[in-house]
């Protein structure tokens, strides 16, 4: 069983980001980056359903973007990915043009199950996975909390939606993109980590997968976002709701 | 051409959050002179078929086989009443239901995508839409490229459609059975039912935060505040991973976003995770012993002070 694990690199969701005065992106020269955790989340699946499976089962990492992915990638490996795989690619994308290459990357790899993050925090478009399999005419199963092999080649899956936890049984080949409570992703361990530096990624240029990423979304501009309320300290519970009657009128 | 609203309901009613997509589709028609038409889909759906043309002609996708919402058939149809109806855009509210379907749909029409719009303007007769991205850190202005567009909106961030004078016209579209993929196999869902009103249509929301350590004691405080205010209750991960509150509940950027005329956040230390799904809101109140907790820098109002001894005393005050 081949698993094919996504993983986009991502501005670490403990710094605040800063817009550059032109709007025309990030300030990320002094930015750390990290695995996008609900791709950390996917990979973590992946092992598991290999620790569990035993051999047999080959865990995938692969990213799309330029020589920076290789440290995200390498952590993948460290992680225990089997094997890291870099499309190299150095222009805009968006989730149709992820869809697209990743679509050519399933073509060419077949793997059985796609485990990918449901969003990735810095764009937060929500949208690969779906795309993917939409383009693939594959079952899809969105925000899994939970994933058991009910058979060899069926997975059933608990979905975190707006109104519960949903249960669907898909059949594979399948696309399922994580949420948060699904596992605690493991951490890579130091030695691990310094093996991963001699490992090899595979590197492929988009040409060779025979597919142009080309962005149907164009991010024009972009502007920093600041919430200017002054925050009126009260003294207690009377004044408090005194102030939401008769000043904010809102109760 | 028409602007399709694809129409989320739960058996009896269109969600009063797709009357803000009806909102948004109907002012994108009053540029493009397209019409506008709202799709339903599922099974019986005489009452929901009936509700929703009060607000403008709907397309009825009634069929067993549709009786849950699976990301495979419901996307078909989507795609297939797109292209019958020459949609030049898809127009949804912005759920889980929404962000499962709608983006396989659009991959089936090659069409491009904006998630979490907030709002939009025209350059030269060009749409320019505005979503959030980072967090809620940052505001971007996008273009799509092609046609049909699919755009999902935010509830929160505009107003309600009103009723046509007359209603519009249902129409009938004929389910091939035949041609519906069998990808899933739905098995159920698993609710807290609740008498409070939902998290993103409500007027007042009252959050807690790790503060509240069993799921009697987030109901004594938090849910007997919301009660108080008739709000409804949301809370921070944190209550979430815990296992002391329902995933349903989780307010931020990888939960639900509301924007309420009162946010209350208890014991809620105000991670950026947690603010890019309650910033919008009109008024927030803070509690929290710690006077420099990040949370007081977007609220309106800050009580510092242990939450166990304030929300009673709260609770007293609106009873009076
Ligand atoms: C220089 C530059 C220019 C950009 N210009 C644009 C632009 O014009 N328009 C635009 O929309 N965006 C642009 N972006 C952002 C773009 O790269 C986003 O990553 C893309 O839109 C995908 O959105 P998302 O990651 O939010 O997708 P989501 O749908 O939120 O991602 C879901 C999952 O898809 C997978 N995934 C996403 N991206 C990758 C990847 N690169 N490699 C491997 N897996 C991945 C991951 O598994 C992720 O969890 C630009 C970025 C850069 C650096
Ligand atoms: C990728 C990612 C996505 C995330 N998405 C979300 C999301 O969507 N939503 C979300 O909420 N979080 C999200 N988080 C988590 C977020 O970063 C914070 O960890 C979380 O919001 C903290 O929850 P909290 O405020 O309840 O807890 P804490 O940060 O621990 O804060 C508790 C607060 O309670 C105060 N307090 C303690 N006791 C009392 C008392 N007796 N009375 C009054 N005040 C008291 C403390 O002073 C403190 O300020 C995400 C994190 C990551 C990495």
């Amino acid at each position: 069983m081949k698993i094919l694990v996504p993983t986009k690199r991502v501005p670490s969701t403990d710094e605040g980001v800063r817009i550059r005065p032109d709007g025309s992106g990030i300030e990320d020269v002094a930015l750390a980056f990290i695995i996008n955790p609900f791709d950390a989340i996917a990979l973590e699946e992946a092992l598991h359903i290999r620790e569990r499976r035993g051999s047999g089962v080959e865990v995938t990492a692969v990213g799309i973007g330029n020589a920076a992915f290789e440290s995200e990638l390498r952590i993948a490996l460290a992680m225990g990915a089997d094997r890291a795989v870099r499309v190299d690619f150095d222009g805009a994308l968006d989730p149709w043009s992820v869809a697209q290459v990743l679509g050519a990357i399933v073509r060419r790899e077949k793997p059985d199950l796609v485990l990918m993050g449901k969003q990735a925090v810095d764009d937060d478009s929500n949208q690969a996975g779906q795309m993917l399999a939409g383009l693939l005419d594959w079952p899809q199963a969105t925000f899994a909390s939970k994933i058991e092999f009910v058979e060899p080649a069926r997975l059933s899956i608990a979905r975190e939606t707006d109104r519960g936890l949903e249960t669907v049984i898909v059949g594979l080949p399948a696309v399922v993109t994580t949420d948060l409570r699904l596992n605690e992703p493991r951490y890579a361990s130091l030695p691990a980590l310094m093996k991963a530096k001699k490992r090899p990624i595979e590197t492929i240029s988009h040409r060779d997968l025979g597919v142009l990423p080309e962005p149907k979304v164009r991010i024009l501009h972009l502007e920093q976002v600041a919430v200017d309320r002054v925050c009126v300290r009260v003294a207690d519970a009377a004044e408090l709701v005194h102030r939401l009657r008769y000043e904010a009128k809102v109760i | 051409m028409s602007i399709l609203v694809v129409a989320e309901h739960d058996g009896a009613h269109a969600r009063p959050g797709s009357s803000s997509a009806l909102a948004v589709a109907r002012d994108l028609a009053a540029h493009s002179g397209e019409r506008v038409e709202l799709l339903v889909i599922g099974r019986g759906l005489a009452f929901v078929a009936a509700d929703a043309a009060r607000f403008a002609p709907v397309i009825v996708a009634d069929h067993p086989l549709l009786a849950n919402p699976t990301a495979d058939r419901y996307a078909h149809i989507i795609a297939d009443v797109a292209k019958a109806r020459e949609a030049g855009s898809i127009v949804a509210n912005s759920t889980t239901f929404a962000k499962d379907i709608l983006p396989r749909a659009s991959a089936m029409l090659s069409a491009a995508m904006a998630g979490d719009v907030t709002g939009y303007s025209f350059a030269n007769g060009k749409l320019l839409l505005r979503r959030p991205m980072y967090a809620g850190a940052a505001m971007a202005t996008v273009a799509l490229t092609g046609r049909p567009l699919v755009i999902t909106v935010r509830a929160s961030a505009f107003p309600a459609a009103e009723p046509l004078a007359e209603p519009g016209e249902r129409i009938v579209w004929s389910v091939d059975a035949s041609t519906l993929p069998n990808h899933s196999e739905y098995v159920g869902l698993e609710s807290r039912p609740t008498l409070r009103p939902e998290l993103t249509e409500a007027r007042v929301v009252v959050s807690g935060g790790r503060p509240f350590r069993t799921g009697e004691e987030f109901e004594k405080y938090v849910g007997c505040l919301a009660d108080a205010l008739n709000g409804a209750t949301g809370c921070t991960r944190a209550l979430v991973d815990a296992g002391i509150a329902p995933n349903e509940w989780q307010v931020g950027q990888t939960g639900k976003v509301v924007a309420p005329q009162l946010y209350v956040a208890l014991g809620i230390s105000g991670a950026v995770q947690h603010l890019a799904g309650m910033k919008n809101s009109r008024v927030v109140v803070a509690v929290n012993t710690d006077p420099e907790a990040p949370m007081f820098s977007v609220a309106t109002y800050g009580l510092v002070g242990d939450v166990r001894q304030i929300v009673p005393e709260l609770i007293r005050e609106l009873g009076k």
